[in-house]
């Protein structure tokens, strides 16, 4: 496991262990994602999905291990604002949109733009950037919400708008976390195909329990379990393998 | 287009509507007073005793101090209890300079020693007072020092992530820890007693009219400054991600911003304000002691702020103003009832008007505009 190339994996973990307090939440979690691909993630409670997401987005340091962007970038050395300006984006399990600013203004935040104390000090939002937010409003179906307070919003319509706050910052990778939580069916196919569109011109992980939902996907799938690496391959594949039944979906 | 109106960030902060009531206050404060003071014959109804003009002078000390408050707990959500002490740093800074144009008409009419320092047996002057003697310098200090306290403080404090009440914990700290730092006669402040019996400042006599006219003055200017400063802070981008990281800080963190860095510059030019507020305080009061870095004064600051109303910068101002016109008032009719009703007040503040007089004023002013129907609003856009 320990000979894979890393020269063109655009994410590279290799043996990372996170221990909190004598608990194992990763255990030598060795994981590649290739550019451009779309990776669903599955595993019981416990399994260490969100902490992978923690690792890569550099809130949690591994004890040990590599994690490696484009080859190059060692995100275990690099905090969360140089992760997120690296490309790495997030969307939490919780939608968690700023309550106290408008619709607009939470995407006038995620815009690929200065993040500099000075830049947004003294930055202007000229009108190509204003189009952006414009065009992605309507992407997201929330352009009539546009001036409300993030926090008057649904809690679907929440999710939109933390998935259109990644939309617009053309990451390379998007780490989606639970991205149809709480949704309705209407709301849950709609966002698959959102995935699906957005999935064409970047990389794309998503952690999920809803299995039509990882079905309706048909990507590769991951399964994690106690930390690590239990299965991987189609949907069909894992389902059909004997120690993923066990282990999750044959309970 | 019904929803034009609401395409777009939130209103202009620099409509006209907000400029006119800017200057009217202004016209008011730097104008209208001191013509009462001084065209209004003194026995008349309307006149307005010399006295009081260095202690409206002093209010607005007090209003830039919660101004620069309200920047950072208002809007990033730092509530420092520790604040008095960039306001006392501030005022310390021109208290040096005071002490220094007295000159040999002190006590011991020592050209180069303020008095206390002959009381001490010392036979030259400290190091750190060197250049005090010069208002440019003195100037400098006021706004370096707490600039640089500020800039140290919250490097340590915010790389660390430090935050809620245990930031607030260790501002009370730092302002307890000056306290006695400055107590100590060995310090070279004066000890316990301060500095005081101040003479002239850039040549003018402290003690006449017109100089204390210019004093207040001069606080009207650095508080429509100040207040200017911090609006425009905080209606740049880099306010709306300080509401942001107040709300939600590691989620800003993941959308790539330094939440380290955007809290330390509002916390360092906070500190600076308050510092020039406590430089404008002091040559009105004529004294600074110690007991203006105790931790019950910093925690006075917030209540001014919450009473006013925090995160709308008007309200830290009208907080001030009329926290402490009561206070006047009651400690000379009551004395005894003040602490009961300043801990009325912030009960009050907390539990039953939380958005403080300005908010309560906005959302009544939002509710009357928005009741008859939202469409009338389109139509009108």
């Amino acid at each position: 496991m320990n000979t894979v190339s890393t020269t063109d994996a655009l994410l590279y973990l290799n043996g990372v262990t996170v221990s909190f307090d004598g608990f194992r939440a990763l255990n030598e979690l060795s994981l590649i994602v290739e550019k451009g691909e779309l990776r669903t993630i599955i595993g019981p409670n416990g399994a260490g999905k969100t902490t992978m997401m923690d690792v890569v987005t550099g809130k949690t340091r591994p004890d040990s291990g590599e994690v490696f962007f484009q080859g190059t970038a060692d995100l275990t050395r690099l905090d969360e604002a140089k992760i997120a300006n690296l490309g790495i984006g997030r969307k939490f399990q919780r939608p968690t949109v700023f309550e106290n600013l408008t619709v607009f203004e939470n995407l006038e935040l995620s815009l690929a733009d200065s993040r500099t104390t000075w830049g947004t000090l003294f930055g202007r939002l000229t009108p190509d950037r204003r189009d952006r937010i414009g065009a992605t409003l309507a992407r997201i179906g929330l352009t009539e919400q546009s001036g409300q307070p993030a926090g008057a919003l649904s809690h679907g319509q929440k999710q939109w708008l933390e998935i259109g706050m990644l939309l617009i910052h053309d990451r390379t990778l998007l780490l989606l976390d639970e991205p149809v939580a709480g949704m309705t069916d209407r709301e849950t196919e709609e966002t698959a195909e959102l995935i699906l569109d957005l999935a064409k011109d970047r990389t794309i992980i998503v952690v999920e329990h809803d299995m039509a939902f990882v079905r309706s996907l048909g990507a590769r799938v991951t399964v994690l379990h106690e930390g690590s690496v239990l299965a991987e391959g189609s949907i069909d594949h894992v389902q059909d393998d004997p120690r993923v039944i066990e282990v999750y979906l044959g309970r | 287009m019904a929803l034009a109106y609401s395409f777009g960030p939130r209103k202009s902060a620099w409509s006209s509507g907000f400029w006119a009531c800017f200057l009217g206050c202004g016209l008011v404060l730097a104008a209208v007073i001191p013509a009462i003071n001084l065209w209004m014959p003194p026995n008349s109804a309307a006149a307005l005793p010399d006295y009081l003009i260095p202690l409206l002078g002093k209010y607005l000390c007090y209003a830039l101090l919660a101004v620069s408050l309200d920047l950072i707990w208002g809007y990033a959500g730092i509530l420092s209890l520790g604040h008095g002490a960039f306001f006392a740093l501030g005022g310390y800074c021109m208290g040096m300079y005071l002490m220094r144009q007295i000159g040999t008409r002190g006590v011991y009419g020592n050209p180069l020693l303020p008095d206390f320092m002959v009381f001490l047996n010392w036979q030259k002057l400290p190091w750190f007072w060197w250049g005090f003697d010069h208002f440019a310098w003195a100037a400098a200090m006021v706004i370096l020092v707490p600039g640089l306290l500020a800039l140290v403080f919250g490097w340590l404090a915010f790389r660390s992530r430090v935050t809620g009440v245990y930031l607030s914990i260790i501002t009370q700290a730092m302002t307890y820890a000056l306290m006695l730092a400055f107590f100590r006669n060995d310090m070279g402040f004066g000890g316990n007693n301060g500095m005081t019996d101040y003479k002239d400042i850039l040549g003018w006599d402290v003690h006449q009219p017109a100089t204390r006219l210019g004093l207040y003055l001069a606080s009207v200017a650095a508080l429509g400054l100040g207040y200017l400063l911090c609006r425009y802070i905080t209606s740049s981008k880099l306010g709306r991600v300080l509401l942001a990281l107040r709300d939600a800080e590691s989620r800003v963190r993941f959308l790539g911003y330094s939440v380290t860095n955007a809290k330390l510059f509002v916390f360092t030019v906070s500190a600076v304000l308050a510092g020039i507020a406590g430089a404008l305080y002091v040559p009105q009061v004529g004294i600074i002691n110690p007991s203006e870095f105790s931790p019950g004064n910093s925690i006075e600051i917030a209540i001014w702020v919450s009473v006013g109303g925090r995160g709308t910068l008007s309200g830290a101002i009208v907080g001030a103003l009329l926290v402490n016109a009561a206070k006047t008032w009651l400690t000379g009719a009551a004395p005894e009832t003040w602490l009961f009703v300043l801990g009325a007040l912030f009960v009050a503040t907390t539990l039953v008007f939380p958005r403080g007089i300005v908010g309560l004023l906005r959302q009544v002013r939002w509710t009357r505009l928005r009741a008859p129907t939202p469409v009338a609003a389109g139509e009108q856009a």
